[in-house]
């Protein structure tokens, strides 16, 4: 019985250099993250450290599972296939490097048939990724996709960076497989097993090919692919920190550290609740050291892969926002300002050097960018952060100046009179037929409708509180309004970055709400339900209307007429604030689909990929520098889908849709209608609701007892 | 430079809707919006652009009541120095001259390089400025739009002109600018910024610190008396052309050209 040679021993020659090489690369590499620690260690607070089962939860969803990789197919794919890969050679990687100092070491748990198994699954791995890389530069170099571009304001194109680090891998891939190929050989010339039975793999390719050749040259190329491999390995790691192969390592903490509640805005300052605010000095961001360790993190995290601005209806319009590059640019600040030697940080303004003013508040909110992050990065905060450091500093544009004024000193921001906020409650026809009361000591109700100022005021959208008005009466709601006591919900205020005047407006209401001793909020408008929902505290449960109206119908209070056949095709808009941020899509489209008769077909943006209107509220006043209206846009996509109605669910996105479909000189075949109007016109004039089934339900019961 | 500004506050006329009160001699004031008078807002942002560059310190000025105080606050959160209000029972009623004449005390009281007011006050008549200047001989240019601080004492200052021109001169110091909007765009001012400044003392002065006799001031030295109010009817609505596209462009082409306004 001849002893086993363990071809790896030939490698015993370069042990010395093998160990140099680890200590080398194992040490930059922990310097170098230090150094990219730097900053955290300089930032704001963000507690992040709670609820680890839903954490563990994302981790294993977005980052394990690659949640959200399939939603660009091709990309997607070929990105879940390299996260494979790399998953799998993970424990490989290790075992190699510790062979080249300790040749006869083995994984634990990974000897005998298991090692056999794991291998051969490594031998496929290393094959796929491969493949996947030279695809990848293939795709990056030859077809371009629209999204890699980077626009001339932001620098030069990236590809050249992209295209090195992909070879890198598919030479460290390569090399790994020679080695693996080598080492059969060796072992097949013993005349002992081999185990490369991967046929058609990269290891077995080489095992192929070197089979005639001499043992000498094998031994070298052994040796050579070993040392290759090896300072391959550590060049990718130590390189990786240097650009967007960061996120091979970051993006396990992103995810695990993501935040995890939808339509909330971070405070001013964790840990300073709003009483104390007035002790904060500075609010917002204003240099970089003001970003949480977290959203620095984030920075690190991009991985550039372009989707957030594919997706994002300012950047579609030409607006200067670019949510990748708010990420890059920051990354890239970082890198300069807190450099591998030498001083770190100055503390300069970010906004008017690496951003600019437009850039900031060109941003609807709208969420797509964070819809479709594969790696859970967080836009909105930092951008309503980075407007709360221009709002501190007075930097607001002259156009938002008024309206945040107003909201300040009337309660909305189109300085309209108090005593006229319930005033679409008069008009004629209406008042007969329904009247709505004010709530007060004398008057209570189980239900408040809360109106909020676009839709008490604009004379346009008024029509979506009396038909909201109007379905609430039919489905036998008993409610009411705060009439000159509600005030604006304040939820672009926050977003725009004035959380003081938002804190106001938000106690002004609670107090209200509270003082109505409604048990429950309904509303017509997705802005002030998300603000209800998640910037309100102590006030009932809130309800968008097409909520109430979906549950009418369910309950039987409400049924619709049919809609004549007369050419229609709806399509249904998902406004931010009721889905993205929400996540109500299902609702309003079963309204929808309980008109008889009524066609509806979808766009292709939909759900939490909708296509924003071009932002509600204060995004109203702002005149940004844009090619096309984002509306215009939308409409163009509805009209895509073969619909010739735009049915939505909040007063600005009616707003923008109907101002876009004239901007588009689509009048002719295109209208735009609010879900609650179209619910309204619906009903059906005699249903139950108005005879038997409006009685209390004791007295329904009687008369069915007789 | 220590620069002075006189600022009033007035009727948000963007946040009210003006009507007459019953006996038609004033507007009805119950639910009206104050704030500063905007052109104003404008002195004030030109004179701490000004200090950013030449360093000095700007105080704020009004003649009123404690009401007024609110404006001075929410120019000290912009970031004026000071704020000062020039009270008492006998200035009220004040016509435009009894105005500058309050002021040219409190002036003559201290030392300013520079005084600045808004180019009119959205319920005034675009007096008090250059009243101020005469009473105090000091040199006066009216709708000013640029301010540059030159060497030795002067300014050289622009100011518009019919037709959107510009006339740049050259001022001595100490004078008077009245300052015309869109000079600057003004910082915003929140509630944050406000709070900070709420418990900052705002000194007072009244006739008798300020070496006033009463008569003179007020609604008995006034010899300006205002005696109605009066809303003009509203006159023929807009002319609405109802005609296609092409024959609305056609129409409105004309109408502008007839109107002069094509050349």
């Amino acid at each position: 019985m001849g002893i086993e040679i363990n071809p790896t021993s030939y490698l015993a020659q370069g042990r010395t250099l093998f160990l140099l090489i680890h200590w080398i690369g194992n040490l930059s590499f922990a310097y170098i993250v230090a150094r990219r620690l730097q900053p955290l260690l300089r930032a704001q607070r963000d507690p992040r450290f709670d609820r680890p089962l839903a954490r563990l939860g994302n981790v294993a969803k977005f980052w394990f599972g690659q949640w959200k990789h399939p939603r660009y197919r091709l990309a997607g794919s070929l990105h879940i296939l390299i996260f494979a890969g790399f998953l799998l050679l993970a424990m490989r990687a290790f075992t190699v490097l510790i062979v080249g100092v300790s040749p006869n070491f083995a994984m634990p748990g990974l000897t005998g048939r298991a090692g056999e198994l794991y291998e051969n699954a490594t031998d496929y791995a290393a094959t796929v990724v491969f493949l996947c890389m030279i695809f990848a530069i293939v795709r990056r170099v030859v077809f371009k996709p629209a999204r890699y571009a980077v626009p001339e304001r932001f620098g030069k194109a990236h590809t050249a960076d992209a295209v090195f680090l992909l070879g890198l891998i598919g030479f460290l891939m390569a090399a790994d497989s020679l080695f693996s190929g080598a080492k059969a050989v060796f072992l097949a010339r013993q005349g002992l097993p081999d185990h490369l039975a991967t046929v058609l793999s990269l290891p077995w390719l080489f095992k192929t090919a070197l089979a005639s050749a001499s043992l000498s040259t094998i031994g070298a190329l052994f040796f050579s692919a070993y040392l290759l491999h090896e300072i391959v390995f550590y060049f990718l790691l130590c390189y990786r920190p240097f650009g967007i192969q960061f996120h091979v390592e970051t993006s396990l903490f992103n995810v695990y550290f993501a935040k995890l509640t939808k339509g909330t805005i971070k405070p001013v300052r964790w840990g300073i609740d709003d009483a104390n605010l007035d002790h904060v000095k500075s609010f917002g961001v204003k240099s970089f050291e003001d970003f949480t360790w977290k959203h620095m993190l984030d920075f690190y995290s991009c991985a550039d892969c372009g989707r957030c601005s594919d997706n994002c209806p300012s950047h579609a319009a030409g607006r200067p926002l670019s949510p990748r590059f708010l990420s890059l640019k920051a990354r890239d600040y970082a890198f300069e300002h807190y450099p591998m030697f030498g001083k770190a940080g100055n503390g300069e303004a970010l906004v008017g050097n690496l951003y600019s003013e437009d850039e900031i508040w060109s941003c609807t909110t709208c969420g797509a960018c964070e819809a479709e992050c594969p790696l859970l990065v967080e836009y909105i905060d930092k951008i309503v952060d980075l407007r709360r450091g221009l709002i501190d500093d007075g930097n607001v544009p002259q156009s938002l100046q008024k309206p945040l004024k107003s909201l300040e000193s009337r309660g909305n921001p189109y300085g309209k009179m108090e005593k006229k906020r319930a005033e679409w409650t008069a008009a004629k026809d209406f008042k007969e037929a329904c009247p709505v009361q004010v709530l007060d000591k004398k008057n209570g109700a189980d239900t408040l409708y809360f109106v909020d100022s676009v839709t008490s005021y604009d004379a346009r959208m008024q029509s979506i509180a009396r038909a909201t008005a109007k379905i609430l009466n039919r489905a036998g709601v008993n409610f009411g309004i705060l009439g000159s006591a509600e005030k604006d919900s304040g939820h672009e205020a926050r977003r725009f970055g004035e959380e003081t005047l938002f804190l106001a407006l938000r106690d002004h209401n609670t107090e209200a709400i509270q003082k109505s001793e409604a048990a429950r909020i309904v509303t017509a408008d997705p802005h002030a339900y998300n603000a209800l929902q998640h910037d309100y505290k102590d006030v009932p449960p809130v309800e968008h209307i097409s909520q109430t109206i979906a549950s009418a119908l369910d309950a039987g209070a409400i049924q619709f007429k049919p809609i004549p056949a007369n050419g229609k095709v709806f399509t249904y808009h998902d406004p931010c604030y009721l889905g993205r941020h929400n996540e109500i899509y299902d609702a309003p489209r079963h309204v929808l689909d309980a008109i008889p008769g009524l066609r509806r077909v979808e766009m292709e943006r939909s759900r939490d990929r909708s296509f924003c209107c071009g932002g509600g509220g204060l995004m109203l006043f702002y005149e940004p520098k844009e090619d096309e209206r984002i509306g215009v846009k939308r409409v163009r996509m509805a009209a895509e889908a073969g619909a010739n109605v735009i049915v939505t669910a909040c007063p600005f996105c009616l707003t923008n849709i109907e101002d876009a479909i004239k901007v588009a000189g689509l009048e002719a075949e295109m209208t735009a209608i609010d879900l609650a109007e179209l619910a309204e016109q619906q009903l059906e004039s005699d249903s139950p609701a108005s005879t038997a089934e409006a009685l209390p339900e004791l007295e329904r019961e009687l008369i069915a007892g007789r | 430079m220590e620069i002075l500004v006189c600022a009033r506050r007035v009727p948000d006329t963007s946040e009210n809707e003006i009507v007459l009160n019953a006996e038609g001699s004033d507007i009805e004031r119950d639910d009206l919006v104050y704030s500063i008078n905007e052109p104003d807002n404008y002195a004030v942002e030109e004179a701490l652009q000004v200090v950013a560059r030449t360093g000095g310190t700007v105080t704020v000025v009004t003649v009123g009541g404690e009401d007024d105080e609110e404006i001075l606050r929410r120019e000290m959160a912009m970031g004026a120095t000071h704020g000062v209000l020039l009270t008492d029972d006998c200035f009220a009623g004040s016509d435009g001259r009894g105005i500058a004449a309050i002021l040219k005390a409190f002036v003559q009281r201290n030392k300013f390089d520079l005084i600045l007011t808004g180019v009119q006050a959205e319920d005034g008549g675009a007096q008090v400025g250059g009243m101020l200047a005469a009473m105090l001989d000091y040199p006066f240019a009216s709708l000013v739009n640029a301010i540059e601080v030159m060497d030795a004492g002067k300014l050289k200052i622009s100011r518009e002109i019919e037709g959107g021109n510009r006339e740049i001169s050259e001022i001595d110091l100490p004078c008077v600018l009245s300052i015309q909007t869109g000079i600057n765009e003004p910082r915003y001012v929140g509630m944050k910024g406000i709070r900070a400044v709420a418990s900052v003392p705002v000194p007072t002065y009244g006739a008798a610190e300020l070496g006033i006799e009463p008569s003179t001031v007020g609604l008995a030295g006034a010899m300006v008396k205002r005696v109605d109010y009066f809303v003009p009817a509203a006159g023929k609505g807009a002319e609405m052309l109802g005609g296609s596209r092409e024959e609305n462009i056609e129409k409105l082409l004309e109408l502008v050209a007839a109107k002069g306004g094509l050349k």
